[in-house]
C-alpha cells in the first residue's frame, strides 16, 4: 500500500454536490449530484433550491464515492471541504456535513478555497504543479487570472471580471438565441456550424487605455449587450438570425480575450505553464486557441479533462492532499463557511 | 441551537448533558464543537453513540440544514440510525395536558404552528400569518405565541419557549427502542423556495 495520504473532498459551493477521494495525486472516486435541471427554468442558479438539493444529495453521494474508491471513512487520512467562496447557504451544507464526518470518524478537517481547488485538480491529470504558474479559471461563477507561486500558502489574483463571469455570458447569449441553460455546451456545439468571422463583436478591456488599470481584467457585459443589439436589429428588420454565426462570433470574442490576457500574464511574469480550469475550460475553441497561441511563446497549457474542470469533490480532495503532503495544519472544528473567502487563504487556519 | 446527550433504556432516558446557544449565525460554526463538548463532558466519544435524533423544524432553513447535515453525516459515518422529529412536538409535549397551540416565530410576520391534545399533535405543522391561524386551544406556548399573544386571544404560557434536546430524544424513544431504521433527514420547510432567479450568480467569486 502507498503511504501517500488518502483524502476525501466535499464540494457544495454552487449547484453541484461533489464527493471525491484521492490518494496522493491519484483519483480514486469522483461522484457528483447536480441540481442544474432544477435551476434551468430560472436561467441561473437559485440559492435556496441549490441548498435544499445539497442536503438531499450529500449522504448518497458520499456512499457512492466510498463505494467507488472501495474504502471506508475509517481509512481516510483527512477530510477537505470547500469553505468558500460560493453561495453562503450552499457552502454551509457541505461544511456542516464535513464536520459531522470529521467529528464522528475522528479525522482532521481542512476548510479549503474553491478557486485554489480548481487549480489543484490538474495534479490528478498531469502530476505535480510546476510553480510558478498562471491559472485562468473560467466558469459561470468565476473569471480569474491567478499567479500561483505556492499553492500551500496563497495565490496572487492578477485580474478578474469587472461585471459578468465568462460562463454567465455564455448563459445569457444562449438564452437570447433560445438555446437553453447552461449555455456553454450548446453554444460550443452550434458554433462549429457557424463562421466565427461573420460578425465583429467587441473585445472588452483590450483597448490601449485599459492597459494601465485593467490589463488582466475581463468584461463581458458589453459583449453580451452587443450580441443582444445585433440580434434585435436583425429581428426588427425581418431578416432571419444566423444563430450559428452569432454563436461562433460571440464564442470567438470571449476566447480571444481570455487567451490573449492569460498568455500576456504568463509572459509578464516569466511563467512557462498556463493552467485552465472551470466549466468554460471545456470549450473546444478556448482549448484550441490557448494551445495555438501558447505554442508560439513556448508556454505549456495544462487543461484537466472536462469532468474535472467543472465543480467537483475531486478537486477539493486534490487540494487537501496537497496541503496534507506539505504538512499544513488542519482547520479547527469551528471553521466558518466564508462566501467571500479571499485567495490569500488557501485553507482556513487551524 | 442545542446539543444533548442521553442514555436510553428500559423505555426511558437519563440525561447526560446538554448545551444550548441562542445565536442564529453561529450554527454552522458551533454545532459540531458543541456536540464534541457535550460528549467529552460526559466522558463519551462519538463511537459510543447508538442513535442520533435531530429536530426537523419547522424553523429557519439555514440552521435546520446545518443540524440535519451534521446529524446525517454523523449517522452515516458511525453506521447508526438518525431519526428526525418535528421540533414543535417537543414544545407540545412540554406544554402538558389539555388542548394547546404551539406557535414559533417564522419571521416575515408569520408563525409556524400546530395544535396538541395532551401532548399529541392533532393538526399541523403549518405556517401562516398570526391572524390567519385557526385557534382551537385553551392556551398557547412558544415564542411565536408570546410575540403575537394579543392576536391569538387565549392565555399564553411563557414558560415553554424553546425545545430542549432531551425532549427531542424523548420523542424518538419508540424508534430507538425498536431499533428502527433511520429516515432521510429533510427539513419541514412548509414554504417553497422563493422562485426568483439568481440574477448575479456567485458574483462574489470574480
Ligand atoms: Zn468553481
Amino acid at each position: 500500500m502507498s503511504d501517500e495520504p488518502l483524502v476525501l473532498g466535499i464540494e457544495t459551493s454552487c449547484d453541484e454536490t461533489g464527493v471525491g477521494i484521492v490518494r496522493g495525486h491519484t483519483l480514486l472516486a469522483d461522484q457528483i449530484a447536480s441540481s442544474v435541471e432544477q435551476h434551468a427554468r430560472f436561467g441561473g442558479v437559485v440559492p435556496e433550491v441549490a441548498s435544499r438539493a445539497h442536503l438531499e444529495a450529500i449522504v448518497p453521494t458520499m456512499r457512492r464515492a466510498l463505494d467507488e474508491a472501495k474504502v471506508t471513512l475509517n481509512d481516510i487520512d483527512a477530510i477537505a471541504v470547500t469553505a468558500g467562496p460560493g453561495l453562503a447557504g450552499a457552502l454551509l451544507v457541505g461544511v456542516a456535513a464535513a464536520k459531522g464526518y470529521a467529528l464522528a470518524a475522528d479525522k482532521p478537517i481542512y476548510g479549503v478555497n474553491h478557486l485554489a481547488a480548481h487549480v489543484a485538480v490538474d495534479t490528478l491529470e498531469h502530476g505535480p504543479l510546476p510553480e510558478p504558474a498562471v491559472a485562468m479559471l473560467v466558469s459561470g461563477g468565476h473569471s480569474s487570472l491567478l499567479l500561483v507561486d505556492d499553492l500551500t500558502a496563497g495565490v496572487t489574483p492578477l485580474g478578474a471580471t469587472i461585471d459578468d463571469a465568462a460562463g454567465e455570458a455564455f448563459d445569457k447569449v444562449a438564452r437570447l438565441l433560445g438555446l437553453g441553460f447552461p449555455g456553454g455546451p450548446v453554444i460550443d456545439r452550434l458554433a462549429r456550424e457557424g463562421d466565427r468571422g461573420a460578425i465583429s463583436f467587441p473585445r472588452g478591456l483590450t483597448a490601449p487605455k485599459d492597459f494601465a488599470k485593467h490589463r488582466f481584467d475581463f468584461s463581458f457585459s458589453g459583449l453580451k449587450t452587443a450580441v443582444a443589439r445585433w440580434v434585435e436589429a436583425r429581428e426588427r428588420s425581418g431578416e432571419p438570425v444566423p444563430a450559428a454565426d452569432v454563436a461562433a462570433s460571440f464564442q470567438d470574442a470571449v476566447c480571444d480575450v481570455l487567451t490573449a490576457k492569460a498568455l500576456d500574464a504568463c509572459r509578464e511574469h516569466g511563467v512557462e505553464t498556463l493552467i485552465i480550469g472551470g466549466g468554460v475550460a471545456a470549450n473546444s475553441r478556448l482549448r484550441l486557441l490557448a494551445e495555438e497561441r501558447a505554442a508560439k511563446f513556448g508556454i505549456r497549457v495544462r487543461v484537466p479533462r472536462p469532468q474535472l474542470c467543472t465543480d467537483n469533490g475531486a478537486m477539493v480532495a486534490a487540494l487537501g492532499s496537497h496541503l496534507v503532503a506539505a504538512g499544513i495544519a488542519p482547520s479547527r472544528l469551528d471553521l466558518p463557511a466564508d462566501s467571500a473567502m479571499a485567495l490569500t487563504s488557501i485553507a482556513v487556519a487551524g | 441551537m442545542t446539543a444533548a446527550l442521553a442514555e436510553v433504556g428500559g423505555g426511558g432516558l437519563r440525561g447526560l448533558g446538554e448545551r444550548r446557544v441562542v445565536d442564529p449565525r453561529a450554527h454552522g460554526e458551533l454545532l459540531a464543537p458543541q456536540i464534541q463538548r457535550v460528549l467529552a463532558d460526559a466522558g463519551k466519544a462519538p463511537r459510543d453513540l447508538g442513535a442520533i435524533v435531530a429536530g426537523l423544524g419547522p424553523g429557519p432553513f439555514t440552521g435546520l440544514r446545518v443540524g440535519l447535515a451534521t446529524a446525517a453525516a454523523m449517522g452515516q459515518a458511525l453506521g447508526i440510525p438518525a431519526y428526525g422529529v418535528c421540533t414543535l412536538d417537543a414544545l407540545g409535549r412540554a406544554a402538558g395536558p389539555g388542548r394547546v397551540l404551539v406557535a414559533t416565530d417564522a419571521r416575515r410576520r408569520e408563525v409556524y404552528f400546530a395544535t396538541y391534545q395532551d401532548g399529541v399533535r392533532v393538526t399541523g405543522p403549518e405556517v401562516a400569518k398570526p391572524a390567519d391561524v385557526p385557534v382551537d386551544a385553551e392556551r398557547a406556548v412558544g415564542e411565536g405565541a408570546v410575540k403575537y399573544s394579543e392576536i391569538f386571544g387565549i392565555p399564553i404560557d411563557d414558560r415553554v419557549l424553546y425545545p430542549s434536546g432531551e425532549a427531542l430524544i424523548a420523542l424518538a424513544l419508540g424508534e430507538i427502542g425498536a431499533g428502527a431504521e433511520g429516515g432521510v433527514l429533510t427539513p419541514l420547510y412548509l414554504r417553497r423556495p422563493d422562485a426568483v432567479a439568481a440574477t448575479e450568480r456567485k458574483h462574489v467569486l470574480q
